[in-house]
């Protein structure tokens, strides 16, 4: 792992002007990303961050500021974040005012605008880690990627210094189960991503805005998918005192 | 009885925060509810993935509680503990209890699940916001030796009322990840000083993450979190409203604008008034809760 050279990024402006054929009004400042755009003859709103950026706290309260507006603006309005991000900010700075309060008061934005009626869709075209994307793809209704993304919690080689299993084994077993690997295909089987987009961006995004449905279903999609064995079983063990049988 | 929180097991925390005798454990150790993934890494596992989870009564109020164990993986969050965390939130829901108690130390996702504890904290986190939506408040107790990082950092603050000890330590990057990163120069994970100031209860109190400071006793942790349903039940309101998180975005918009430029802890807390900043770590819980009255900036999440 530590021998493949940096992907190049994705322009994130090429994407959206894939992803929104009928016309995009956003802008970049600072690695944000901030706008509208126009889908199926509606306004929807579009949030997020390029350039692999880490997720500071001004990044994060920005983010929350767009979408506490849409929804005191333009109830029902649609919500699709786009993530790219190397993850939170790792800076003294950042935790001592305290970035866990500020990436979890972007969280609540989100489940606000959600149990206002907002549809919020989250799509990886870039890059995805750990602390950035529970407060942006996977806070969404459902989050989606393209095919050639990156999602993990961290890298390899720093994944074994920390738990002391070779770097090789984690390799091997990142071949084999989806719970090491970084590809978009191991976070759907787990549930983690809804779909890969592969082709058509403009109908997938289209028929992802349409779907109505807000409720967490990843534990039991990953059951379904087989990348995610007990989880559902749990929840609904304890949850609803379902017998656990195997 | 009165008993060190840092020091007490999960167990011990739970049985002690509860009404005696109320604690019905659900999956408990006897049924061996372990990780599908930690033998694959010849790791050892736990019978309850390192998380105790049961309803009980907190004050003759019936609730949910879980406790995480600091002692095994750091209290980190793989598949099973975090479906046991969701579980028990939703069957918060079902029941419609007075509300949930979460006793987090932890450092977040666990590594050796990776994936699958990334997805497994975003659960929780969805699920703690569900519950309030449901109209059933949570409340988050952080006192552990591991403190509360990572995503679960990020959870504990999706909670109505954050309760610490001076000891308790809530963030989300661990001084030593930050260190790897960026150098002994941007936060050196040796001077425990410094990371106490940047991550420790106090601080947190201080500039409004965290609802009630205690001390480090059990029993005082109990009380807090009594007192704590006693109001949430009053004001009867614990799901998220616009106006709330408006207030939010301001609270912490003015946070950067004012002191963004600090360097340290103590600069923070100068700029709020408190008039020998050095003294705060010396001070006990009672004498330092009373000194930030009027100083502090409250905030209720």
């Amino acid at each position: 792992m530590s021998q493949t050279p940096i992907p190049s990024q994705v322009d994130w402006r090429a994407l959206a002007q894939t992803l929104f054929p009928q016309g995009q009004q956003i802008t970049e400042k600072d690695h944000f990303l901030s706008g509208t755009a126009q889908v199926d003859d509606r306004t929807v709103t579009v949030v997020g961050t390029t350039g692999h950026t880490p997720i500071g706290i001004e990044i994060a309260l920005a983010q929350a500021s767009v979408i506490l507006q849409t929804v005191r603006e333009h109830p029902g309005r649609p919500i699709v974040i786009l993530v790219d991000t190397q993850g939170q900010r790792l800076r003294h700075r950042d935790e001592m005012l305290g970035i866990n309060s500020y990436m979890a008061h972007l969280g609540k934005c989100v489940e606000l605008a959600r149990r206002q009626g907002h549809r919020v869709i989250g799509l990886v075209y870039d890059q995805a880690l750990s602390g950035g994307f529970i407060t942006s793809g996977l806070i969404a209704d459902a989050c989606y990627a393209l095919p050639d993304a990156t999602i993990r919690v961290m890298g390899l080689p720093a994944m074994a210094r920390i738990t002391k299993v070779p770097e090789e084994r984690l390799t091997e077993l990142a071949r084999s189960n989806p719970v090491f690997a970084p590809g978009p295909e191991n976070y759907l089987r787990m549930g983690g991503v809804a779909e890969i987009w592969h082709d058509d961006l403009p109908q997938a995004l289209s028929a992802a805005l349409a779907t109505d449905d807000n409720a967490d279903t990843r534990a039991a999609v990953g059951l379904e998918r087989g990348g995610r064995k007990w989880a559902q079983r749990v929840i609904q063990a304890v949850a609803n005192d379902v017998p656990l049988n195997g | 009885m009165s008993a060190s929180y840092l020091e007490a097991t999960a167990r011990e925390r739970i049985l002690a925060l509860l009404d005696a005798g109320s604690f019905n454990e659900l999956l408990p150790p006897a049924q061996r509810v372990v990780s599908p993934h930690l033998g694959q890494l010849d790791a050892p596992v736990s019978f309850d993935d390192g998380v105790i989870i049961g309803e009980g009564l907190l004050g003759g109020r019936p609730v949910m509680a879980a406790a995480q164990e600091g002692g095994f993986m750091g209290g980190a969050v793989g598949e099973v503990h975090g479906a046991k965390l969701v579980g028990l939130i939703k069957r918060a829901i079902r029941k419609q209890v007075a509300g949930v108690v979460l006793l987090l130390e932890t450092g977040g996702v666990r590594l050796h699940e990776a994936n699958a504890g990334l997805i497994a904290v975003s659960e929780v986190m969805r699920a703690v916001l569900e519950a309030r939506a449901a109209g059933i408040p949570v409340i988050v107790l952080v006192g552990g030796a591991n403190g509360c990082f990572g995503g679960m950092g990020i959870v504990a603050r999706c909670a109505n009322t954050v309760i610490m000890s001076e000891q308790g330590r809530l963030a989300m990057s661990g001084p030593e990840v930050i260190e790897t990163a960026n150098g002994v120069e941007e936060f050196d994970s040796r001077d425990r000083a410094l990371v106490w100031r940047t991550t420790g209860g106090k601080h947190r109190y201080l500039i409004g993450d965290c609802q009630q400071l205690v001390g480090d006793d059990t029993e005082a942790f109990r009380q807090a979190a009594m007192d704590a349903l006693t109001a949430l039940a009053q004001s009867g309101a614990p799901e998220l409203t616009l106006a709330a998180l408006e207030a939010e975005q301001e609270m912490l918009r003015r946070r950067v604008a004012t002191f963004g430029h600090a360097e340290d802890p103590m600069d923070i807390w100068a700029e709020l008034g408190v008039e020998r900043p050095e003294t705060v770590p010396m001070l006990e819980a009672a004498a330092f809760t009373a000194m930030a009255q009027g100083l502090r900036i409250p905030f209720k999440a």
